[in-house]
């Protein structure tokens, strides 16, 4: 039944689909997600929250094959749980991201999964990683999986530095809603978590708190 | 060793040469076709071998008294929702409503063709129209021989409509395959909204036109929340005595709250 003729489901993984966006303020991080999981086209979870959190002040936003996002992100939750106890103080963003990028490096052929990862240290602040093909990277915002491709133009053209929490948030909501409305593979609700030294707040964003665009 | 002598060794990928064979690589318009290329007839660079712009699910629903066909209004470009604003549901004639998924440059060919003949048929001035099953008759015929010349029409077509006092609901897809039922859907909504509207019908087999409208927003609601190549925006076209009603663009009401009791995978 898989291939042509057949349901595009049986023969689709799972994937995220997605659009994930994470920005650096100063003091902290907002990153977003969408709900949307994918098994070709059908809908296999609609509200599924795709920011993951890796240690208090640290969030990884998960895109591609659910499974290897899931997977990458609970070993790394894991090891940063241990590093922090062996360290006996918070750990670093940089720390998590190298993990992250360990992992998605040394299994680079056998993964099809891309992690961001973002959060608050006290050595640097706010800070975004990308982890994109087992590099690292740091970008004051950055935007993955299969949704972003939608919104470069937009995110480039919007972007401005020294913006505030709540700019930063609107223009995450903002772009991922775009992203959301073209791209087939994201959808459902917005979710949300702003990270700064006093910790993590998440936010759901459903219906019409979604920013509403052109779309005819 | 056998009698005989050693068989041919396999190709090496499928489609691909034998050792030793003359390869010709595929050029744009030939991929995949090969020796059919003469067989197939015709220019071959007017076969949709792969539909382009699609549109996803079509609804219809029979009630007492007429019939409701519903389809959104997204035409995707594979997982882009490429064009948000398009009609995939076309008036026939007074009495028949056609709506179609799969390729919408074929719907509008199908669309040009299906017109003309109406139009023809109002020349003849003898006071007859088209009936909603001569409509899916021909549309039988005229997509099993575009199949049969391996040049289908990419689409599934779903056909309402009201005459003589009886209400019509037929089926016809891009191989010819064609039947006729209370309740009919495409695509996705085969799978997902058909349960659904076949559970109510069960029930009550004779709906009233608002009963009928409201199973048909209900399905479309969750083709929203489950087809990931759906829009919230959507046509209805219902069909009786008095003649055909395209309502829309209208948009669903989506309830998310359950977003709110999710935290995290674990």
């Amino acid at each position: 039944m898989a291939g042509w003729g057949g349901p595009s489901w049986a023969d689709g993984e799972v994937r995220t689909g997605t659009t994930i966006m994470a920005v650096e303020f100063d003091g902290g991080v907002v990153v977003g997600s969408d709900s949307r999981v994918s098994a070709g086209e059908a809908v296999v979870n609609r509200v599924f929250d795709k920011l993951a959190p890796l240690h208090e002040r640290i969030y990884c936003a998960l895109s591609g094959s659910a499974a290897d996002a899931q997977a990458v992100a609970d070993m790394v939750h894991f090891h940063l749980e241990l590093h922090s106890m062996d360290m006996e103080e918070a750990p670093l963003v940089l720390a998590a991201a190298s993990l992250v990028k360990g992992i998605s490096y040394k299994y680079k052929e056998e993964l099809s999964a891309h992690l961001m990862v973002a959060g608050w240290d006290r050595r640097k602040g706010g800070q975004v990683y990308g982890t994109l093909g087992g590099m690292l990277t740091r970008q004051p915002f950055a935007i993955g999986g299969s949704g972003s491709t939608y919104i470069y133009g937009y995110v480039d053209a919007a972007y401005k530095p020294g913006m505030t929490p709540e700019e930063c948030r609107q223009f995450t909501k903002n772009a991922i809603a775009l992203a959301m409305s073209r791209d087939g593979s994201s959808g459902g609700v917005i979710y949300l978590v702003t990270i700064t030294k006093a910790g993590a707040e998440e936010q759901v964003f459903l219906g019409d708190d979604i920013p509403k665009f052109y779309d005819e | 060793m056998e009698a005989g002598g050693m068989r041919a060794p396999p190709p090496f990928w499928a489609g691909g040469p034998a050792p030793g064979e003359l390869y010709s690589p595929p050029c744009f318009g030939t991929a995949g076709r090969g020796p059919e290329l003469q067989a197939g007839g015709g220019d071959p660079l007017t076969r949709t071998l792969n539909p382009m712009v699609t549109g996803t699910s079509v609804l219809g629903v029979k009630f007492d008294g007429g019939v409701v066909i519903a389809a959104d209004m997204l035409g995707s470009y594979g997982s882009l929702a490429r064009f948000r604003n398009i009609s995939r549901i076309m008036k026939v004639n007074d009495n028949t409503v056609l709506g179609a998924s799969g390729d919408y440059a074929d719907f509008q060919y199908l669309k040009q063709v299906i017109d003309q003949m109406v139009i023809d048929e109002e020349l003849l001035g003898d006071g007859h129209s088209y009936s909603p099953k001569a409509i899916h008759s021909w549309l039988t015929r005229a997509m099993y021989s575009r199949r049969s010349k391996m040049n289908p029409l990419w689409n599934t077509v779903v056909i309402g409509g009201f005459y003589n006092g009886e209400s019509f609901l037929g089926y016809v897809d891009m191989l010819g395959v064609a039947y006729q039922d209370t309740t009919l859907a495409t695509g996705y909504g085969a799978y997902l909204a058909q349960p659904l509207m076949r559970e109510v019908l069960e029930k009550k087999p004779i709906l009233t036109k608002d009963e009928a409208r409201d199973l048909v927003e209900r399905c479309m609601k969750i083709l929203y929340y489950r087809d990931a190549r759906s829009f919230n925006r959507y046509e209805l076209a219902i069909v009786t005595e008095k003649g055909v009603e395209v309502e829309g663009p209208l948009t669903l009401e989506t309830n998310w709250d359950i977003a709110h009791l999710i935290r995290g995978f674990e």
